[in-house]
Order: structure tokens, then C-alpha cells, then sequence
């Protein structure tokens, strides 16, 4: 027998390949038998997945999205930065903006029938207050009083305009004292992740890191709404399957995407549409921080020299394709407190030689003046290390020499900023809405603090700014609060001790029949009660 | 009684390796910067010093290393993994929540890539100068030199976006809700292109193994005896060559099984797949130590006692092995 060309084997069924292929359509049929009616289902698809739902004691977009669906709070916001009623359907502030006197809605009940009634509102705020990591947004909360079921009075030791906007879902849901007021530490209560809620949707099932259903509440105390029966988030490892999902039409929502590449993608899709609006008041600021306790960026001159050796709209136009918008100073400019009119730094290399030439910096062998270390945050490619990439070269114009220097994980790159053990770092800040909540911390030299990242971390100390801050933080007349934080962000752009790049490109993807987008400020960090196709 | 005494010997030995193991785990994940507290305050946005120092306490990660080790190794010898941080669950249940998917991965990954790998390369050994031998060897060369996240994605991209047939992630579809026969139907459906991935590398491995062995078996005197009594080659090829062919495979995919797990790591991060191999990415990534020690904990003491049974098992069967230890 020839070796080289044996028998056969078996002589196979010659339809075979069309048997196999029909079974595999039933299979798949079988498969798809079952699927619900469309119409009914919110899919909501996200790559940020939430340690549980409770927006009281746990900040991030991860949980807010969720837990602006489970909980009312006593307010939301408008487009406009107005607030609006929600669960109060009316407020005042007395004593010289010193109390916030809320009148709750009549007929508001929990998700398990019990109804909500000022002994709720006013645990929340002090829940908040005492367990959420942005503290300076409730400080001045001293007490709150419940002289009815249906009226709760927050009295606080100094007026505090940004309370308005800290009453917002983001920030205090309204929890049921008679669940979350047993005794157990809020933070790590079992039913943060087993909520009851008073929002247009109901907690129904949760498997950690795949999905989360809620369904519709059937009493929900805003009439007709909401307009889904089911909201489900799907929670995907990987933002390529999302994508993917998402051009399948299997995803209906995704807020927040920041993968720049992929957008030109869903945008070519037929029945998927893209937008940038909403969410303004997140204002997430890109930027590279600049370690002022350290020699030579103590010098201011040093600090505006690397500001001028760098090219913002190679950044925004090359590196992010244009699909980014330049940041020019500490506030987010879609905030009403924004001032456009500071240094904007265009890049100027012989003006950055220059300043360093006065600083003393001179070059030395092979024109290098002085070799530093940049950051960046693992995680979001386009936004950190390709930008610290870019400096190398760049800051190589002006004599620095860069060493580019990763970090495996988040902990380990926190750990190095948070204990001012850096040069320069790549990092991406929040605004949340008011200045006090999200601003402040950056500036203030009382709030320097080792070990904490997200505070002062670049040590940047300045008298002026420590009067401004306060002052604007308690200002009850809306233009001169503008004036001052307007004054306030002309010194830090002055001063660089960040130098501002670009904001986070958040883009919300979504099924072009669904109608009443979330385009308020908090996007869908706020209730879409309103949402439906 | 001997065999007794050596068993016995072999589980404290064992119970030893498992404390070694223990306390090196922890000390690794020790020795990395940052913690779970950082984790999670960048999940928050920022926190104050107080609430910094508040979690620390809470999480009991202000301790020094010792004290931690020691409440550690008290509680892992009390049968208690610990709660994960992240989660705020019990460990064990977290593992046990995910221990269906990965076996589900792992058995559909081993038997495609077994069957498919080892007809393969049967076919390929009995035209070694052929077309076919050239594609499988071509087939293994990919399988083999592509990583594995690679291969995924492509995959993801070929039959979940330019021949959409295929679901892109998830463990079933959570939306059509399915019960019953139609639920399992949907598992299989999802489970196609995360096994296929797990499968490639190994596929090739096997082929590889399978042809040399086959070729090798094809060449022997019992071979070429049978075929001159005039067995059909079907007989020859099954009957004959295949069973002494498949010994190196079967040892080998024994020794695969852990390699498979690792694999796994990736499989279901590409594939959005809820096993065990996502949970540990994610807890390594979060610093969740309870869980990542749990999770490495459990892998060691499979590890540990499948080569303890393995080793007795040996003793047994092959009684030329001493039983003196």
C-alpha cells in the first residue's frame, strides 16, 4: 500500500456541512426563542462596574448611574444648572442662607411600600455627611430638623450655596431609615447591594460584575413614569466586546465612553447615535500635575517654561483626533463659574528657554538642564500614557530630560502621587458640579495631606487663593461667587502648578429610536425617569 | 500499613506545602504598593484623611504584617477565607459563585481541543507530505504562536461583528431571559468562541503531539504486521495504532489542566466570562487581597492534592515504586 496516499477512511455523508449548519440555526433559534419584547427593556451597557448602589457613602460614576435609577434624592438639576423639584417639591433657604427649608412631596413612597416622610430625608443628609468621601460638600450641615412628616430644615453654620446641588442623586439619595438605620456602618451595609429605594426603578437582581436589573416602579410618585419595564445593565470587562455589543444593537445606553478610536465606528452605524451633551457638571479636567515641593518646579518661572514647552492642540488635534476639547484652567468650561480669560499658554519654546534660562536652569552636556519623571495613570491609554509619551520628545525641546515612568495599577500609581513621591504626573480630576465639592481640594494648602491622593498633591500653597476659596464657597450672591472664583482661577493658571490639557471626551452611544436622552448636568448619573423610545 | 504511614507522611507533607504557600502569597501581595483602600478611593473620586485612615482601620490594613499574617494564617486554619473588601462576600462564596463557569470553559476548551486536536493530527500523520499535514501544521504554528487575548479578539471581531452568528461576551443573555433547556442552549451558544480561544493553543499543541506520535506508531513492526494480514486501514489506524498513539496525549493534557486555568485568565476577561480566571484578574487589579489569596489558596490546594493522589495512586499501581517514601 502507498503510504503516501492511504485509503479513506470513512466515505462522510456528503450533506453533512448542511445538516450541521441547520442544527446549529435551531439551536440558535431555540436560543433567541425567548427574547422579550424590546419596546419594554432599557439595555444598558458599561464597562464601570459598582462595588454596590449607595451613592451616600461611595462616590464614582459606577455607582451614581445606578443609584440615581434606585433612590430619589431631594433634588435634581436641569440643563441649566437650575435645580428642580423631585422629591421636594419646593425649598427656601432662611436666616440669612444659614437654614434650607425643604417641603417633601405628599404622596412619595419606598420601593417596599413604606412612605417616605422628613425623618428620612434628614438621616440621609447626615448619613452623607458622615460617610461620604467628599466631605467639604455637607461640612457645613450642623443639624437637621423634622417638624413634620413633611418638611425638613438643614441648618448650617455658614451659608452654603453648593448644598443645592450636594442634594442631587449623585450625593444623597433618600435612604429608608427603617432599613439602613439599624445600626450597621453604612459603608458596608448588606443592602447596598440589595437596595430600597424610592426612584423610578426597582431593585431586582444583581450578579456581581455581569449584570444589574431593575425593574419599573409601579408606584413611583412622579405620575407616568417611568417608561420602561426593565432597565438592565450589562457589565462588560472589556470595552471591545462592549463596542461590539453595541454595533449589534444588543446595547441600547452607554453613557461615558472615552474610547476615542472607536467612536468614528459608532458613528457609522446604522440605528446608533453619539452625543457629547450632558453630564457638564461632571467636568472631568485632564491635566499634568506638577510637584511644587520639589526643586527646580518650586521656581514658578520653571513651572511656566514646561507650560509653554507644551502643544495643547497637538494633543487635542493629533493625539486625540480632535475628539477632545482643550482645558484651560481649573473649572470645567461648561460650569458657570468658568473664566476663559487666563493665560492660555500657547506653546512657545524659545519663550520656555527663556524662563529657564532665568531660573538658572542652564543646559549642561548634550543640552540637557535637568531629567525628571513623568506619571500617568494606568487604565486610559489615549488620555495618560500616550500624553506622558508625548512629553518625552517634547520637553526634550527645552532641555528635560523625561523618563516616562509606568505604574502596574492604580494603588501603585496612587501611592507614589498621593505620597508626593513624583515630578510631574498625567491625571484626570472632577469638577462635581460646585467648586466646593470638587475644586477646592486641589488648591488649598490646608488640604496638602500625605498619603491622600486627590488633595493637594502637587503642595502648591498660595495666601491669596486660601482667602479666595472660602470666601467664594460661602458667597450667596451668585455674581460676585463668580467674580471670586474667577479671580481664584486666574492665579492658578498664573501660577502653573498644573498645567491644564483636556477634558475627558465622555460621549453617551445610544439606540437612535430612544428619545428624552439624560442631557441635564449629572447626564445619566441623574434620574431617566423621562427616558423611553 | 506501609501505604498507610506514607499517606499519612504525604498529607502532613502536604499540609506543610499548603502553609508555605500561604504565608509566601501573603507576603508577595504584601510586599506590592497601594492597597485595596486606594482602590477604592479612586473609585470614589477622593476621600479625606479621615476616611482614608477610617477604611484602613476598618479593613484592618493599618496592621503590621505580622498581625495580619497571623489573623490570616488563624483564620484560613479555622476554614475561613476571609471577606473580600471589594465585594463585601465572604470569599468562599465568591468562589464558589464562579467555579461553574470555569469548569464549563475548561471542559468544553480540553475536549475541543483534544478531539479536534488529535483528529487532526491523525489525519496529518497519515499524509505526512500533504496538503492537509501542511495546514495542520500551519494551523498549530498559529495556534501555538499567538497569544491568546490576541486570537480572542480576533475571533470576537470575525464572528461577533463581520459574521455576527456569535454572542460577543457574557455567560447568556441576560435580556431574552431564557429558563430551562432554552437557558442551556444559550450557555452553549455563548460558550463557542470563549472555548474555541482556550482551545487553539492547546489544539496545536496536541495536533503537534498526536502527528509525531501517530507517525511513529505508523512506522512500528505491529503496524506493518497488520497491515499484512490485511486488516482495512480503518481497523489498522483505530484498532491498532491509535490507542498506543494517544498515550503522550492523554499524559500530557493532564499536566495541561493548570496551564488551561492560566489561559483562562485572559479567555474571560476578553470574553466578558464570570469564572474564576475574571474574578482573580479583577481582584489582583483591585488589590483585593482576601480574594486574591482565597483565590490562590484554592488553586494550591488543587495543585497540592491532585499530585498527592496522583502519587499514591502511582504507589498503588505500579508496586516497583519503593514504599519507603
Amino acid at each position: 500500500m502507498n503510504r503516501d496516499h492511504p485509503a479513506p477512511l470513512y466515505n462522510l455523508p456528503t450533506n453533512l456541512g448542511g445538516f450541521a449548519v441547520r442544527v446549529l440555526f435551531l439551536l440558535m433559534a431555540a436560543c433567541f426563542a425567548t427574547a422579550v419584547n424590546a419596546q419594554s427593556v432599557l439595555v444598558w451597557g458599561t464597562t464601570q462596574v459598582p462595588r454596590h448602589f449607595n451613592p451616600a457613602v461611595q462616590s464614582g460614576i459606577a455607582t451614581m448611574m445606578p443609584g440615581a435609577q434606585i433612590f430619589a434624592s431631594p433634588l435634581r438639576f436641569d440643563e441649566k444648572w437650575q435645580p428642580q423639584p423631585y422629591l421636594a417639591e419646593s425649598w427656601s433657604f432662611q436666616d440669612d442662607g444659614k437654614s434650607l427649608l425643604l417641603k417633601l412631596v405628599p404622596n412619595a413612597k419606598f420601593h417596599d411600600g413604606r412612605p417616605i416622610t422628613s425623618e428620612d430625608v434628614a438621616f440621609s443628609i447626615l448619613v452623607a455627611k458622615q460617610n461620604h468621601p467628599f466631605q467639604s460638600m455637607l461640612a457645613a450641615v450642623e443639624r437637621v430638623e423634622t417638624p413634620d412628616a413633611r418638611i425638613a430644615i438643614v441648618r448650617l453654620s455658614q451659608p452654603h450655596p453648593a448644598i443645592l446641588l450636594a442634594l442631587t442623586s449623585p450625593f444623597v439619595p433618600v435612604l429608608p431609615k427603617h432599613i439602613y438605620g439599624d445600626g450597621v456602618d453604612p459603608k458596608v451595609h448588606p443592602r447596598n447591594t440589595n437596595p430600597v429605594g424610592s426612584g423610578a426603578y426597582r431593585f431586582a437582581e444583581y450578579k456581581a460584575g455581569e449584570h444589574l436589573i431593575l425593574e419599573k416602579n409601579k408606584d413611583y410618585f412622579l405620575p407616568g413614569r417611568p417608561h420602561f419595564d426593565r432597565v438592565i445593565f450589562r457589565y462588560f470587562k472589556d470595552a471591545n466586546a462592549l463596542s461590539l455589543a453595541i454595533e449589534r444593537r444588543e446595547i441600547h445606553f452607554t453613557p461615558f465612553w472615552g474610547e476615542l478610536a472607536m467612536i468614528p465606528r459608532f458613528e457609522k452605524t446604522p440605528g446608533v447615535a453619539v452625543t457629547q451633551k450632558g453630564g457638564e457638571a461632571i467636568g472631568p479636567i485632564n491635566w499634568l500635575a506638577i510637584n511644587t515641593r520639589k526643586k527646580p518646579f518650586d521656581d514658578v518661572r520653571v513651572r511656566k517654561a514646561i507650560a509653554y514647552a507644551i502643544d495643547r492642540d497637538f494633543i487635542v488635534k493629533k493625539l486625540h483626533g480632535g475628539r477632545t476639547q482643550a482645558a484651560l484652567g481649573p473649572i470645567a468650561p461648561a460650569s458657570p463659574f468658568y473664566n476663559p480669560a487666563v493665560e492660555p499658554y500657547k506653546v512657545d519654546i524659545a519663550k520656555a528657554n527663556r524662563l529657564l534660562d532665568e531660573a538658572g536652569l542652564k543646559a549642561g552636556a548634550g543640552g540637557v538642564r535637568h531629567a525628571l519623571t513623568v506619571d500617568f495613570i494606568p487604565g486610559n491609554r489615549e488620555m495618560h500614557q500616550n500624553i506622558a509619551e508625548y512629553l518625552k520628545p517634547q520637553l526634550k525641546k527645552v532641555g528635560f530630560d523625561v523618563t516616562v515612568r509606568a505604574a502596574p495599577d492604580f494603588p501603585t500609581w496612587a501611592k507614589r502621587v498621593g505620597g508626593h513621591e513624583f515630578d510631574l504626573t498625567t491625571d484626570s480630576v472632577f469638577n462635581w458640579g460646585d467648586p466646593v465639592i470638587g475644586v477646592h481640594r486641589t488648591y488649598l494648602s490646608s488640604n496638602i495631606r500625605p498619603g491622600v491622593i486627590w488633595s493637594n498633591t502637587q503642595s502648591y500653597s498660595n495666601a491669596k487663593v486660601d482667602e479666595l476659596l472660602p470666601k467664594a464657597g460661602v458667597e450667596r450672591d451668585a455674581t460676585k461667587r463668580k467674580g471670586l472664583y474667577q479671580e481664584f482661577q486666574k492665579i492658578v493658571v498664573d501660577e502653573a502648578p498644573i498645567v491644564f490639557l483636556n477634558l475627558l471626551p465622555y460621549y453617551t452611544i445610544y439606540d437612535a429610536t430612544l428619545k428624552n436622552l439624560p442631557l441635564t448636568i449629572w447626564g445619566a448619573c441623574a434620574p431617566m425617569d423621562e427616558m423611553r423610545r | 500499613m506501609a501505604y498507610l504511614a506514607i499517606v499519612l507522611r504525604r498529607v502532613v507533607q502536604a499540609i506543610g506545602l499548603l502553609a508555605a504557600v500561604a504565608i509566601l502569597n501573603f507576603t508577595l501581595i504584601h510586599l506590592a504598593p497601594g492597597d485595596i483602600v486606594s482602590t477604592i478611593v479612586g473609585e470614589m473620586g477622593g476621600a479625606s484623611e479621615e476616611t482614608i485612615a477610617e477604611l484602613r482601620r476598618a479593613y484592618g490594613v493599618d496592621r503590621s504584617y505580622l498581625e495580619q499574617l497571623g489573623i490570616y494564617l488563624g483564620r484560613v486554619a479555622g476554614g475561613d477565607l476571609g471577606t473580600s473588601i471589594y465585594y463585601n462576600k465572604p470569599v468562599f462564596s465568591l468562589i464558589l459563585d464562579r467555579v461553574p463557569a470555569t469548569v464549563l470553559l475548561l471542559l468544553a476548551a480540553l475536549t475541543m481541543a483534544l478531539v479536534v486536536g488529535t483528529a487532526l493530527g491523525v489525519l496529518a500523520a497519515r499524509y505526512p507530505r500533504g496538503w492537509f499535514a501542511a495546514v495542520v501544521n500551519l494551523i498549530s504554528l498559529f495556534g501555538f504562536s499567538a497569544p491568546v487575548f490576541w486570537s480572542g479578539l480576533m475571533l470576537l471581531l470575525l464572528f461577533a461583528s463581520v459574521i455576527p452568528i456569535l454572542p460577543p461576551g457574557g455567560f447568556y443573555d441576560v435580556v431574552a431571559g431564557a429558563k430551562g433547556l432554552a437557558k442551556a442552549l444559550d450557555i452553549a451558544h455563548h460558550l463557542v468562541l470563549p472555548a474555541t480561544t482556550l482551545a487553539l493553543i492547546f489544539l496545536a499543541l496536541y495536533s503537534r503531539l498526536a502527528r509525531a506520535s501517530m507517525i511513529e506508531v505508523l512506522g512500528s513492526d505491529y503496524v506493518r504486521t497488520a497491515r499484512a494480514k490485511g486488516l482495512p486501514e480503518r481497523a489498522v489506524i483505530f484498532k491498532h495504532a491509535l490507542r498506543n498513539a494517544l498515550l503522550p496525549v492523554v499524559t500530557v493534557a493532564g499536566l495541561q489542566f493548570s496551564a488551561m486555568l492560566a489561559g483562562a485568565v485572559l479567555v474571560e476577561t476578553v470574553f466578558t466570562w464570570p469564572g474564576l480566571g475574571q474574578l482573580a484578574f479583577d481582584s489582583i487589579l483591585r488589590r483585593d487581597n482576601q480574594l486574591i489569596l482565597g483565590i490562590l489558596l484554592l488553586s494550591a490546594v488543587l495543585v497540592t492534592f491532585g499530585n498527592l493522589i496522583t502519587d499514591i495512586l502511582y504507589r498503588i499501581v505500579d508496586p516497583r515504586i519503593k514504599t519507603d517514601g
